[in-house]
């Protein structure tokens, strides 16, 4: 318990100070022409970037435009994948009838990356909405029905045994028995399952995009805009972070019962 | 393992899995043969494989399918290998060093929402399309879970151990390859399987925006000729090399898991 003073001290002050000495270093090799604008841009040219993108506009658009419209094609494909990955895979983890019906299907398609969707995609849909939300889609629902499937098999026997001498079953076992028993892993496929439709959003909308935060990152490359692809890099970064905390502070609704 | 109907006779699995796999084909000959995807869009799943096995023979976009392979699995080994070199000693000694701990994490956190992909501008302006770029992404992909794991593995090191083997006089440099490294091997082995397999995936992604060779590159020249069959095989050959890649790894995570 005296390793309290310092568990807060590392936790807090020491990355506080990285933090502010890295900035530091930033703003003093550039200044001082060490790190030469051409490798990375100073501090102030980022700023004015992000002051140009978020007011004026930037790869015809504001930020938030790109923003609203890189968020529109992940949270569709997102919650597409939950919605249609989920039951599938708890399906498959509770019936083994069901796992060797989908397997064959599942184990052929599972290793292929879905950036390699991309091409594919494309020459099915185009350039539009529809494809990024198909590559997203099929980004986010593998490792929805791995992780639901982990958590249905992770399910403890006697639970069911228990459940059926109580004579639960049909909807009322899937409501009461299965799905809570199975949201933690549930939950933890979701975590997965939103950072890989960032990534593959990325790389969809990089690919062809009117709009958002790729096509922004697109356009700056072809335009050499250091500082503008820097201000991109950052807004996916923290775009990703929100996602994930909301779903984290949804998680902790959820399930009050992990967090007492 | 077995809930109540979790139980699967031999004979009734294998009619279920060739059920599956016979509705999959069903459903995608069907598509295929009713005209309802034209077949430059859909190909049929026999003139998938037929192309899969012609692009082996006859070059397409400059080479053949195995030289494609080999371009791209020098690149994901060349990122891989410098992802696991750097990542996992980085990893042990965060685990085992909290000031470290406490310096790299909050950079290293706020990295981990970019996506790989987003490095892509950056790749091409710093190290261009060679090897230099693609290299850049894969190792952005795979580097996280190398430090994670290797971190985590040293964090659930009994504390005994540690102090027996400091009360035995064991240096620093001893500590960190007789007593953290073997200790977190299990740890580490599981974060490289889950690194590859994203390293894998960012090097198909790489290859999709800045390469001019790979078989990522072999993709998008299918997407621009309008093939899909060149498309699908060319998926067909990702999948099968990431999966091996898995499968080594794998048979490498078992056999260590087993000696003491």
């Amino acid at each position: 318990m005296t390793a309290n003073g310092g568990a807060w001290l590392y936790r807090s002050v020491v990355p506080l100070l990285t933090v502010l000495s890295l900035c530091l270093i930033w703003w003093a090799g550039s200044a001082s022409g060490f790190i030469s604008p051409m490798t990375f841009p100073p501090p102030s040219e980022v700023m004015h970037s992000f002051w140009r993108i978020a007011v004026d506009s930037y790869a015809d658009g504001q930020l938030y435009v790109h923003v609203l419209y890189s968020l529109k094609r992940v949270l569709i494909g997102f919650v597409l994948a939950t919605l249609i990955g989920i039951p599938l895979g708890l399906a498959m983890g509770f019936s083994p009838s069901v796992e060797a019906f989908v397997n064959p299907a599942f184990l052929l398609l599972r290793p292929i990356p879905p950036l390699a969707w991309i091409p594919l995609a494309i020459v099915w849909l185009g350039l539009g909405d529809a494809a990024k939300v198909l590559v997203i889609f099929i980004a986010a629902f593998i490792p929805a029905v791995i992780n639901a499937y982990a958590g249905a098999r992770s399910l403890p026997p006697q639970l069911a045994e228990a459940a059926a001498v109580l004579g639960i079953r049909g909807t009322r076992f899937i409501t009461e028995v299965l799905v809570p028993g199975a949201l933690p892993m549930c939950f933890t496929g979701m975590r997965l399952s939103l950072q890989a439709s960032w990534t593959t959003l990325v790389a969809a909308e990089l690919i062809g995009a009117t709009f958002g935060l790729g096509h922004v990152l697109n356009q700056a490359a072809l335009d050499i805009d250091m500082a503008m692809i820097v201000v991109a890099m950052v807004c996916v970064a923290v775009l990703g972070a929100l996602t994930n905390w909301v779903l984290a502070v949804w998680e902790t609704r959820l399930m009050p019962w992990r967090h007492v | 393992m077995s809930a109540p109907g979790r139980k699967l006779s031999t004979s009734r699995f294998v009619i279920l899995t060739i059920a599956g796999a016979a509705t999959f084909l069903a459903i995608w000959y069907g598509a295929a043969l009713t005209g309802a995807a034209p077949p430059q869009f859909l190909p049929m799943p026999h003139e998938v494989i037929a192309r899969l096995i012609r692009l082996i023979w006859v070059p397409f976009a400059g080479a053949t399918l195995e030289q494609h392979l080999a371009a791209s699995f020098a690149r994901f080994a060349f990122g891989f290998g410098l992802a696991a070199l750097i990542g996992v000693p980085l990893g042990l000694l965060m685990g085992r060093f909290r000031w470290l701990d406490g310096i790299v994490s909050p950079v290293f956190n706020g990295l981990r929402f970019v996506p790989p992909i987003a490095w892509v501008p950056f790749a091409a302006l710093w190290m261009g399309t060679g090897i230099g770029g693609p290299v850049l992404i894969i190792f952005a992909g795979a580097f996280p879970p190398c430090v994670i794991n290797a971190q985590r593995g040293v964090k659930f090191i009994d504390r005994p151990l540690l102090e027996a083997s400091r009360t035995l006089g064991l240096t620093n440099v001893q500590v960190l390859t007789e007593v953290l490294f073997p200790a977190a091997l299990p740890s580490i082995i599981a974060g490289l399987r889950i690194s590859a397999g994203l390293g894998w995936m960012s090097l198909v992604g790489a290859e999709l925006i800045v390469a001019s060779s790979g078989i990522g590159n072999l993709l998008v020249k299918g997407q621009s000729a309008i093939d899909a069959s060149i498309v699908m095989a060319g998926m067909i050959a990702i999948g099968v090399v990431g999966a091996t890649i898995d499968i080594i790894l794998r048979w490498l995570q078992n056999r260590l898991s087993h000696t003491p």
